[in-house]
């Protein structure tokens, strides 16, 4: 006799396919926000699932911070030119250069992407954005709801947020205001890894260790590149390296590892003792709230 | 790239996923349970563990407080508020666990059911010293109502009664006799001690004459496989795939997530609200198709015949189909602090995938979450009160009992003017009889 019983990751498969068609259903204009990185990808692959045979029924948009790994772009490339996608590129660089943004001294385009995208959402009147955020990663997610509603201004209020029950979305809203979409809510890095390992999902080069030339900063390893140069007396080195997260490659750290495979990857991530955003992100040991800041203006 | 199919079918040697609501107050010792889970399952990241050492030393502690782990959002220490649900996870060799963690403040309803809406057990804390309160009373009639099939009373600080048994034994004995007014499957009991580590993850040694597992232990063994309803085949179609393509020809599917029932290739079906019949032709993943679909897998059907069908309409056994209602008998928790529910009140209806309009009929009564007491002759729900409403929709529901069935038993309302949900409601048995 067979259990009906399914595994935690096709359980959690199952509950994001739900999660998009529900918003595909009820809302005029959605969108997904595709960064290149591991979240943003598996979610993609599940929206492939979710509609096959037909196609993903919305654009992606990248919010294009002109900080990109180049590896990332040409990554994000192919996955739409498989998939068939319209791609929307918003470009900080762009914004900045028309004056809706300014860059901050310290280099840092976190804070300043937000503006740009909701400039784009508000330009292409999408009503529901996809992300790729999960509830494990924050403590300021881990109390955002599956759909969480923004006003006209693109904000978060954590205080006066729908109560979600059951598997009974509640996606309506008035024009203008728009909800952003979790479908990874309930998922954990390690269930990324796993899944992406079971489904043999392309993910980008970086996630995987290779002998680079890294230069050590506040105790963080950064590749050196055009983002992140030597500066004067530091001293770079070649070290067995990969990423844990890819954000914008001027913050973006990495890790010593010798995990050159998904296998060991899953190992590797079953096994480690710190946080993805506490190894590898500048921008989010700025404070301890930085991350509820920054999404009651309007982030993702 | 994405069109390699994957060489193995859902793997069944998987662990799987433990969904669990913990209730208790801050005094009862629940953040620090929580904590206590994290940190013994090893599940605490360095990082975190860090944070939690600084600020206790910073706040003058002389332990580091686990209870830190779940400390809120700024927005929340600004203005002394816990707000609602917090979710967090943690995972064993044998089991994934997702926690809705509940605050336990007065202004409580709210966000248990919230929470114990999708629980698979119900884990409630209380004080040993203080025994069953009237917020432990709440708490098990609140995880009875929404129909969570397991509740574990944990008897928390319990180093603080001399690891008494007979405390123990008198909390437990106090709480049987309460519990038989409810409808609960299985109730067990832990006596723990959060902040020292007692039958939380390991065997207490304070407790010898304790012979059950530790909570953990308990969570990981629990047997949750008989709780889904594989009886009833219920189907609601969410969202109609037709490629427009030049590869796909003639393709319709009738995607949905199977809320209760197992249905197969070959099957006769009842669409409502046609009543028309056919049989399944195929049902399809994007992994290729499948030989059955059971909750809560999300698939596409296809039908033999081409009938006109669209989302929120549901498929079931021509021999077994759900209750075809407009008049609806429920239970309503109402969730909307600036205005009550009145009779004679209009509000948007969410059930299974379909919207329609609901008006309040009657409310006819009030039932205080502490005494289980009915409260007749009222005309109005407020905030976090929970009432017997009736209900009259504008197009056919397709429902059961929340007690056979928790998805096609349940329903959200919705202000059509903020758009807010305002209303959480389990239909019950009134409605099938009518």
């Amino acid at each position: 006799m067979k259990s009906h019983v399914l595994s935690n990751l096709r359980s959690l498969e199952a509950e994001s396919i739900y999660i998009f068609r529900e918003v595909a259903a009820e809302m005029a204009r959605p969108c997904l926000l595709f960064s290149g990185g591991k979240d943003s990808t598996v979610m993609l692959a599940i929206a492939r699932k979710a509609f096959a045979p037909a196609k993903i029924p919305f654009p992606i948009m990248h919010i294009d911070t002109g900080l990109n790994f180049p590896e990332v772009l040409a990554y994000r490339d192919r996955w739409v030119k498989e998939l068939g996608l319209q791609l929307i590129v918003a470009s900080v660089p762009d914004a900045m250069e028309r004056g809706v943004v300014q860059e901050e001294p310290n280099g840092s385009r976190n804070r300043i992407q937000t503006p740009v995208l909701l400039e784009a959402v508000e330009k292409h009147g999408f009503d529901a954005l996809f992300g790729g955020a999960r509830r494990d990663e924050e403590k300021a997610r881990a109390k955002e709801r599956v759909f969480s509603f923004r006003d006209e201004f693109g904000q978060w209020d954590p205080k006066n947020q729908r109560p979600e029950l059951w598997s009974l979305y509640n996606s309506r809203v008035h024009k203008g205001q728009s909800i952003r979409v979790f479908p990874l809510s309930n998922w954990t890095e390690l269930d990324i890894w796993t899944y992406i390992a079971a489904e043999s999902v392309e993910i980008a080069d970086l996630y995987f260790a290779a002998e680079r030339e890294v230069i050590t900063r506040d105790g963080m390893l950064y590749m050196v590149n055009e983002f992140t140069p030597k500066k004067n007396g530091e001293k770079s080195e070649r070290r067995h390296v990969r990423y844990r997260t890819i954000g914008d490659a001027n913050l973006t750290a990495a890790v010593d590892s010798e995990a050159d495979t998904l296998e060991k990857i899953v190992a590797e991530i079953g096994a480690v003792r710190i946080t993805e955003r506490g190894a590898t992100r500048g921008d989010d040991r700025v404070s301890e709230t930085s991350m509820e800041d920054r999404k009651r203006e309007g982030y993702f | 790239m994405p069109g390699a199919e994957p060489a193995r079918p859902p793997g069944r040697r998987e662990t799987d996923l433990l969904r669990l609501a913990t209730a208790g107050s801050v005094d009862d010792g629940k953040s620090t349970l929580i904590g206590r889970l994290l940190f013994d399952s090893k599940t605490l990241f360095i990082d975190q563990l860090a944070a939690v050492e600084r600020v206790s030393r910073e706040r003058g502690h002389d332990f580091t407080d686990l209870a830190l782990l779940t400390d809120g959002l700024r927005a929340e220490r600004e203005q002394g508020i816990t707000i609602d649900v917090a979710y967090r996870f943690f995972a064993t060799p044998k089991r994934r666990f997702i926690i809705a963690d509940t605050p336990g403040h007065i202004q409580y309803t709210r966000n248990m059911v919230t929470g114990a809406s999708t629980a698979d057990v119900a884990v409630l804390l209380l004080d040993a010293r203080r025994g069953i309160t009237e917020q432990s009373r709440r708490h098990a009639f609140i995880a009875s109502l929404l129909g969570v099939p397991h509740i574990l009373l944990c008897v928390n600080k319990m180093d603080l009664v001399d690891w008494s048994e007979d405390a123990f034994e008198s909390i437990r004995e106090e709480f049987v006799e309460f519990a038989t007014r409810l409808r609960v499957r299985d109730l067990s009991f832990t006596p723990i001690s959060a902040l020292h580590g007692d039958n939380v993850v390991m065997q207490s040694t304070n407790m010898p004459w304790y012979d059950g597992l530790p909570l953990l232990r308990h969570l990981e063994r629990l047997y949750v496989a008989s709780d889904r309803n594989l009886v009833d085949v219920r189907f609601p179609i969410q969202y109609v795939i037709r490629p427009q393509s030049h590869t796909v020809i003639d393709y319709r599917g009738y995607a949905g997530t199977v809320a209760s029932g197992v249905l197969k290739p070959g099957d006769p079906v009842m669409v409502l609200p046609s009543g028309l019949e056919t049989t399944i032709e195929s049902i399809e993943t994007a992994d290729g198709p499948v030989d059955e679909a059971y909750p809560p897998m999300a698939v596409t059907v296809q039908l033999i015949d081409h009938l006109d069908i669209s989302r929120g309409d549901m498929l079931c056994r021509p021999h077994n189909v759900p209750t075809v209602a407009q008049e609806i008998d429920a239970q309503v928790c109402w969730m909307d602090e600036s205005a009550t529910m009145t009779k004679g009140a209009k509000y948007a209806i969410k059930h299974t995938t379909r919207w329609a309009r609901a008006l309040v009929r009657d409310i006819a009564y009030r039932i205080d979450v502490n005494t289980l007491h009915r409260v007749e002759g009222i005309d109005a729900l407020a905030l976090n009160e929970i009432g017997r409403v009736q209900l009259r929709t504008t197009q056919p529901l397709f429902v059961d009992t929340y007690q056979d069935n928790r998805q096609t038993g349940s329903f959200i309302l919705v202000d059509e003017r903020s758009n807010k949900t305002v209303g959480a409601g389990v239909i019950g048995r009134a409605t099938v009889a009518a």
